[in-house]
């Protein structure tokens, strides 16, 4: 196996962009931070893979337009998939593996803002049995927080705190589109908004770009003075049909987690759009009490559609870059209910 | 103020999809008032049927028909439906589990608030009036106070004649934004003004800006207003009708390449007979009259010939 780092990562969030679906204008500038931190300039990169889905879009093919921000003139070497920008990370890392390209460029970008968020996923439901009726992701997430407080595996002070670690953490997060500490207290007296859900435990709809760069060995040492070293990488699929998996344990992390290895990590940032469902994979991934979760403030911050995955591996490798850590793991999901699972172990050492 | 314009889009289209006979046979017991789940290798019996045996991965055989009634495994409440939903007023989700399965099946609870759920409470599929094959066959569940739980599957599934396809009609609602750029030609539009943009790398102008240049991946920020004449670089024409056609075939539809643009843009061609367009053609815009100006590139009618000598090749060739 090759060695490949995580040497560059940049991002833009907000609640609502005022741009084209295709965010070619947050691309340019976030491209532009890969460039300076990397010293890469675009004609380094081998590589070029982005996630990101024309439903949220509203606009057929526009991860096509997207490439306008790369200037594909003369053409390079590109993919896409309709999955968080982390699958793209994936494919871009077999694709170093394969020993064809050092460098890649993984990107991911949406505007949820544009249309329903929440409806809009109800696409990637079952056709027959459960798109027609158009089950939301809230009231999907309001089922599965219920069937654990049901079985004793959370209740709701363990969600409130959750929610008020994230808040907190997130005050020192400038990305961070929601913020604010505040007591278990006061988030349990907040109203019950999809019972047993209440705002605060949903991730805001988000509008971003973001990017990371992945290097080969050498040219992983000269971008970056410590490069985090990808150490484990792998990701699992549950079945879709809610009633074919457990929905309170999450099988698809566990496996990804036993694959990339998690023993010796110290920092990790999980992907999990809903309190309870950080819950989940904490207990899937087996992560101990000492474990750091979410220093950046994870998706109950900010959760932009088809990048908030990427952003935690750019997150858990950037504890790495600045030293404050040795060893970290960058989580994403996909899917209805943490259907997909990847986890993406990284250190300072390879 | 928002720096871009933007209106309300809506993207429809049905889905129509064959449903092998195992969704089929699960949606022709609907249709025949029958809930069908399948048993699994391991002895459990799901609904709807999985496709292919979660651990064997043979397909699917042994139907069952399960009761019409069962459990409340769990609940949600939906304070704000969404369009399609089962109810366009506040109402519950939950995962039921019917009487003789062993995995719950997804639908809404009509319910008239949250106070009047909970986790085990009994409930039955209220059929919708009309049943033609799909799961919204199940109008939803309803409370079912009476009704005793009847451990026991029903038997072998009815033979049905099973459904052979659905249509999923999908509708979504967006506010589409142009990019700023666009935006600004747009604007520029509506001012009788063609608004173009000059790559800062490679000096190209590209009209309409695109936010970008593509060759370079700069942004494109400085701004050239563009003439309303140019050169036809190619063209065909439209002898085939198709669905929201505007014009009489046949047309001319050409790319403009407009005098100190680096790329053409399509527009109609007319006040010439359509075998007399042609490559290099010189062609100004015909304005619609100012009253009827909009933010959009229908303000320019068409292109006409300007009776100028044709542009010399050379002049587009790069262009083409």
């Amino acid at each position: 196996m090759r060695d490949v780092a995580v040497v560059g990562f940049a991002q833009r969030q907000m609640k609502e962009f005022d741009g084209s679906p295709t965010c070619v204008e947050l691309l340019v500038p976030v491209f532009r931070e890969c460039y300076e931190q990397t010293g890469f300039t675009r004609k380094d990169i081998g590589f070029w893979c982005s996630g990101s889905s024309d439903y949220l879009a509203g606009r057929s093919f526009s991860f096509v337009s997207a490439v306008d921000a790369i200037g594909a003139l003369p053409p390079v070497n590109e993919s896409h998939v309709e999955m968080d920008a982390a699958w793209a990370l994936y494919e871009a890392w077999l694709k170093i593996q394969t020993g064809e390209v050092d460098t890649a460029l993984v990107y991911g970008f949406g505007k949820a803002s544009a249309g329903v968020l929440r409806r809009t996923l109800a696409l990637q439901l079952d056709p027959y049995t459960m798109t027609p009726l158009w089950p939301d992701t809230v009231s999907l997430a309001g089922l599965q927080a219920r069937l654990g407080m049901d079985e004793g595996r959370w209740d709701e002070a363990a969600m409130a705190s959750v929610v008020a670690r994230s808040m907190a953490d997130a005050e020192d997060n400038p990305d961070a589109v929601r913020k604010g500490a505040r007591s278990v207290e006061e988030l349990l007296s907040a109203p019950m908004y999809a019972d047993p859900l209440r705002k605060h435990d949903c991730a805001p709809v988000t509008d971003g770009a973001a990017a990371i760069v992945l290097a080969a060995g050498d040219r992983a040492r000269e971008a970056c003075e410590r490069p985090a070293w990808i150490t484990g990488l792998a990701h699992h699929v549950d079945p879709l049909h809610l009633g074919s998996r457990p929905l309170t344990t999450s099988p698809s992390a566990s496996r990804a987690a036993s694959a990339a290895g998690v023993d010796g990590v110290e920092v990790t940032e999980l992907h999990a759009p809903f309190s309870h469902q950080e819950l989940v994979l904490r207990d899937a991934l087996r992560l101990g009490p000492d474990v750091r979760v979410n220093p950046s403030g994870g998706a109950l911050a900010a959760n932009p559609m088809f990048t908030a995955g990427l952003s935690r591996i750019g997150e858990a490798a950037r504890r790495i870059w600045q030293g404050d850590a040795d060893r970290t793991l960058g989580h994403a999901t996909s899917g209805p209910l943490l259907q997909q699972n990847l986890v993406c172990t990284m250190g300072a050492t390879t | 103020m928002a720096r871009t314009l933007s209106q309300p889009v809506t993207v429809a289209f049905d889905y129509t999809r064959s449903t092998g006979p195992v969704v089929g046979r699960f949606l022709g017991g609907l249709r025949d008032r029958a809930v069908v789940g399948a048993r699994t290798s391991t002895g459990e019996v799901v609904v709807p049927p999985p496709e292919f045996d979660p651990v064997t991965h043979e397909p699917t055989t042994d139907f069952v028909e399960v009761a019409p009634s069962g459990t409340v495994v769990s609940w949600t409440w939906t304070p704000e439906p969404v369009k399609g939903q089962p109810f366009d007023r506040p109402f519950a989700w939950a995962l039921v589990q019917l009487d003789g399965a062993d995995s719950p099946l997804l639908h809404a609870l009509d319910v008239a608030s949250p106070h009047a759920i909970e986790t085990g409470m009994r409930v039955r599929v209220r059929w919708a009036e009309e049943t033609v094959g799909a799961i919204t066959d199940i109008a939803c569940f309803e409370p079912d106070d009476d009704g005793p739980p009847t451990d026991a599957v029903r038997g072998a599934a009815p033979e049905g004649e099973a459904v052979t396809g659905v249509v999923t009609p999908v509708s979504l609602d967006y506010t589409y934004a142009a990019s700023p750029e666009e935006s600004s030609f747009y604007s520029g539009l509506a001012e009788g003004r063609i608004v173009g943009q000059r790559c800062p790398a490679c000096g190209k102008v590209y009209v309409p800006p695109r936010g970008a240049c593509p060759v370079d991946g700069v942004p494109t920020d400085e701004e050239v207003e563009l003439p309303d004449r140019g050169t036809v670089t190619t063209f065909c024409i439209v002898n085939v009708p198709f669905l929201g056609q505007r014009i009489q075939p046949p047309y001319v539809s050409a790319y403009v390449l407009l005098d100190g643009a680096d790329i053409a843009i399509q527009h109609l061609i007319q006040e010439v007979p359509a075998d007399e367009v042609r490559m290099g053609m010189r062609v100004e815009a015909v304005w619609r009259p100012r009253e009827e100006w909009g933010t959009t590139i229908e303000n320019i009618a068409h292109f006409r010939p300007t009776g100028e000598p044709d542009a010399d090749y050379e002049t587009y060739r790069k262009h083409l």
